[in-house]
C-alpha cells in the first residue's frame, strides 16, 4: 500500500494518509516505550535476584509505566527562576523530535515501511546529531552546576562514539553500493551482514550503547555523581519527554541494527513460513533484549576511560574495519 | 514525472514525521497544563545544589578540552563526509580509487596519531 502511495502523485489527501499512518506508528512507538521500561525493569529485576515490578496492573505489574505516566502528568512544572526559560522550554522538544523522525526511513518489513529516500542511513545519522543539541541546550539553559556537567559530557560522548559508529558501517555501503536501507536489507537475503562484517557489529553496537548514553556509558546521568545529569532541573512531564527521547532513540537504533546487521525482515533458513514483521520483532528484540543485559551486567566507566576508548581503540578498529572490506570486496564480488 | 513524485511523496512523509514530533510534545504539555497544579513558590523555583543555597551563576568559562573534541569530531565527520559517496561508487571506480582512498586515510591517520602523540586524547 505504502509503495503505491508513494508512486502516486503527491497530493493533500495523500498526506493526511501519510501523517494518519505516522500517527500509528507513534502511537506503537509509545506503546513499545511503555512495555520496554517495563521489561527493562522487569529483567533487570530477575538479573538481580528481585522481583521488579509486580503491584500495579497484576503479578507481572502490566501497568506499572502507565501509573507512571500519568503520574508525572499530574506532577507540577517547575521552571527554575535562574534559568533561561525560551531554552529551557524548546530543549525537550529539540531532543524528541529528531528522535521520532529517524524512525521514517526505517523499513519494517517488505510491505510496512514509509520512507524510501535513497540516501536512508545518511539521514538516520545526520538528524539523530541534532537530539545532541537538545540534550545540551537542556543542560545549558538550567542553569545549574550538574546539568551543565551533565550535558558538556553528553555532548562529548555523543560526538566522540558518533565517529566510530559512522566509520563502522562504511563496510556494508562498501558491500551493498547504496545508502538506501530497504537496498541494504534486500543484499542480505541470503546472509546477514553480521556474519560478513563481524568486527564492524561489535564495533557499532559499542559505539550505539554509547550514543544511546545507556549503562556502561551513563556518565552524563551518573546518579552518584553528578545528580541526574543534564535533566535535573526538569520536572514533570517535560523531563518525561527526555526519557522518551532516550526510549525512542532505543527502539530506533534497535531497529537500525536489525536492518544493517540481522537482515531486517528476512527470515532465518527453513523458516520462512513465519511473515517477515515477526522475524523483524524477534531480531529487534533480541537486540532491546541485550541492551538490557548490559545495563544490568557491566559497571559504569570512567570520564577518561571513555574518550580514550572512543578515540583511540574505537576509531582505529573502524578504519581498519574499512580497509578490510574494501579489500575483501576487491577479491570476492 | 514518476521519480520526481517519488522523490517528493519520500519528503512529505519526513516532513509528516517532523510534524507529529513536534505535535506531539506541544499536545501533552498543553493537557499537562490543564490537569496539574500550579502553585510556585520561590523555594520551589531555586536551583537545585544538593540542599545548599545556590551561589553565583553556572554559565562560566568552560574547560577548552570539550572544544578540542568539537574540533577533533568535525576533522572526522567530515572525512566521513567523503567516504560514503565513495563506498557508494565504489564499483564504478574500481582500484584507483581505492589507493587514492588510502592515501587519504593515512593522512588522517597521521593526525589522529600526532594528536595522540600530543596528549589531546587524554581526558584531564
Amino acid at each position: 500500500m505504502m509503495n503505491d502511495l508513494l508512486h502516486s502523485a503527491p497530493s493533500l489527501s495523500n498526506t493526511l494518509i501519510f501523517f494518519a499512518l505516522g500517527a500509528s506508528l507513534l502511537m506503537i512507538v509509545l506503546g513499545f516505550v511503555t512495555y520496554a521500561i517495563l521489561a527493562e525493569r522487569k529483567v533487570m529485576g530477575f538479573m538481580q535476584l528481585r522481583s521488579g515490578p509486580n503491584k500495579v496492573g497484576g503479578r507481572f505489574g502490566l501497568l506499572q509505566t502507565v501509573a507512571d505516566v500519568l503520574k508525572l502528568l499530574l506532577k507540577e512544572d517547575t521552571i527554575p527562576k535562574a534559568a533561561d526559560r525560551p531554552l529551557f522550554i524548546i530543549a525537550p522538544v529539540l531532543a524528541f523530535a529528531p528522535a521520532f523522525m529517524v524512525l521514517a526511513v526505517i523499513p519494517f518489513s517488505d510491505s510496512l515501511r514509509f520512507s524510501d529516500i535513497g540516501i536512508g542511513l545518511l539521514y538516520y545519522i545526520a538528524i539523530s546529531g541534532i537530539s545532541t543539541i537538545g540534550i545540551l541546550m537542556g543542560g545549558w539553559a538550567s542553569n545549574n552546576k550538574y546539568a551543565l556537567l551533565g550535558g558538556m559530557r553528553s555532548a562529548a560522548q555523543m560526538i566522540s562514539y558518533e565517529v566510530p559508529l559512522v566509520m563502522s558501517v562504511i563496510g556494508i555501503i562498501l558491500i551493498t553500493g547504496s545508502l538506501n536501507l530497504i537496498e541494504i536489507v534486500d543484499a542480505q537475503k541470503n546472509l546477514a551482514f553480521i556474519f560478513v562484517q563481524p568486527l564492524a557489529f561489535i564495533i557499532f553496537l559499542i559505539a550505539s550503547t554509547a550514543e544511546l548514553n545507556r549503562t556502561p556509558f551513563d556518565l552524563p546521568e551518573a546518579e552518584s555523581e553528578l545528580v541526574a545529569g543534564y535533566h535535573v532541573e526538569y520536572s514533570g512531564f517535560r523531563w518525561a519527554f527526555f526519557m522518551l527521547t532516550e526510549y525512542v532513540y532505543l527502539f530506533a537504533m534497535a531497529s537500525l541494527t536489525t536492518v544493517l546487521f540481522l537482515g531486517g525482515w528476512h527470515p532465518v533458513p527453513f523458516l520462512g513460513f513465519i511473515p517477515g514483521v515477526v522475524w523483524f520483532a524477534i531480531k529487534f528484540s533480541l537486540v532491546v533484549f541485550i541492551m538490557i543485559w548490559f545495563r544490568a551486567t557491566l559497571p559504569r566507566l570512567r570520564a577518561d576511560q571513555l574518550m580514550s576508548f572512543g578515540w583511540k581503540v574505537l576509531l582505529p578498529l573502524a578504519l581498519l574495519n574499512i580497509f578490510i572490506s574494501a579489500v575483501i570486496k576487491e577479491i570476492w564480488f | 514525472m514518476e521519480l520526481y513524485d517519488l522523490y517528493q511523496n519520500n519528503y512529505l512523509v519526513v516532513l509528516m514525521f517532523l510534524l507529529l514530533g513536534i505535535l506531539l510534545p506541544m499536545v501533552a504539555l498543553t493537557a499537562g497544563k490543564i490537569l496539574r497544579p500550579n502553585q510556585p513558590s520561590k523555594e520551589k523555583q531555586t536551583t537545585y545544589e544538593s540542599g545548599i543555597e545556590p551561589f553565583h551563576q553556572s554559565w562560566v568559562q568552560y574547560n577548552v578540552r570539550y572544544y578540542i573534541f568539537a574540533l577533533l569530531f568535525v576533522i572526522f565527520d567530515v572525512e566521513t563526509v567523503f567516504l560514503y559517496p565513495w563506498a557508494v561508487a565504489y564499483e564504478k571506480l574500481g582500484i584507483f580509487a581505492l589507493i587514492e582512498m588510502g592515501i587519504f586515510i593515512v593522512m588522517l591517520l597521521i593526525g589522529l596519531i600526532y594528536a595522540w602523540k600530543k596528549k589531546v586524547l587524554k581526558w584531564m
